[in-house]
């Protein structure tokens, strides 16, 4: 039955929305996260998502998948200041690579796509439940 | 005049059939709206409710010889195509618009439900036929 299958790619597409929001709400508490070091700050990171494939002979269709977590390779922002406890030889600290606005926006992204797919699989539901009470 | 059970359900029990693949896909869709380099599909209704009226084989083949297998599959994956999309590239090869996949299933869903009112209109003439009311 293919509304089943409808629940299970809903599902998939709310499991991947889901971490997308972990990973933005670790961004945004570690926002001010300062270290000694470029090696230790924290880093931003995004979820890669991508299209789960199925056999040729079905439909093909399976959801969405989360492939892994990488971090941001842009560059730490070093800030002078020498009277700081953690500051370095040279006085400096170092603050994530974390772009507040962006994170701000993909927070929002996030939400709006797991409220879709909440109502696609309640939608499929109500399909399901209305064909189970056929001829009745 | 004879009731027959195979033509009784007239053409919505295939609608019920292809609907219920389209929400699929559709909801698959919606699903990849952000994995990049996702292509958006559609099922073409009008040839896949033809090909399971029919019960088409494969379409393009035919059979020239009795020993050939006849693939009687119903709905094919062929079936699906991509959707052309109306806005241009955003930069991740992503062609899924989430506004028009939303209102294409809710679309979906009102015919779907709209199959089953039919069809429980045509289960209840049936029974009434039985009961002889």
């Amino acid at each position: 039955m293919d509304l089943n299958n409808v629940m299970d790619i809903a599902g998939s597409a709310m499991s991947a929305q889901s971490v997308r929001l972990n990973t933005t709400a670790s961004n945004l508490a570690n926002a001010d996260s300062i270290s000694s070091s470029i090696n230790q700050t924290y880093k931003a990171r995004h979820p890669v998502f991508s299209a789960i494939q199925q056999a040729l002979n079905a439909d093909g269709v399976a959801g969405v998948q989360v492939k892994g977590i990488v971090e941001s390779s842009a560059p730490v922002r070093p800030l002078y200041q020498p009277d700081h406890p953690l500051a370095n030889a040279d006085g400096y600290i170092f603050q994530p690579n974390v772009n507040l606005v962006e994170e701000m926006a993909d927070m929002i992204s996030a939400s709006r796509a797991y409220q879709t797919n909440v109502q696609v699989a309640n939608t499929a539901k109500q399909m399901l439940a209305r064909t189970l009470q056929l001829g009745q | 005049m004879s009731i027959n059970f195979n033509q009784a359900f007239g053409i919505h029990e295939q609608a019920l059939d292809v609907q219920s693949k389209r929400s699929a896909t559709l909801a698959n869709n919606i699903a990849n709206a952000d994995t990049p380099g996702y292509k958006a599909r559609d099922i073409d209704f009008r040839q896949a409710l033809q090909n399971a009226m029919h019960g088409a084989t494969s379409p393009g083949l035919t059979r020239t010889d009795e020993r050939h297998f006849s693939g009687n599959s119903r709905y094919l994956s062929t079936e699906q195509q991509y959707r052309v999309p109306m806005q241009p590239d955003t930069g991740d090869g992503n062609t899924v618009d989430a506004n028009v996949e939303q209102a294409a299933f809710a679309q979906n869903a009102i015919q779907y439900q709209t199959s089953l009112t039919f069809l429980n209109g045509k289960i209840r003439t049936l029974l009434t036929a039985i009961r002889g009311e």
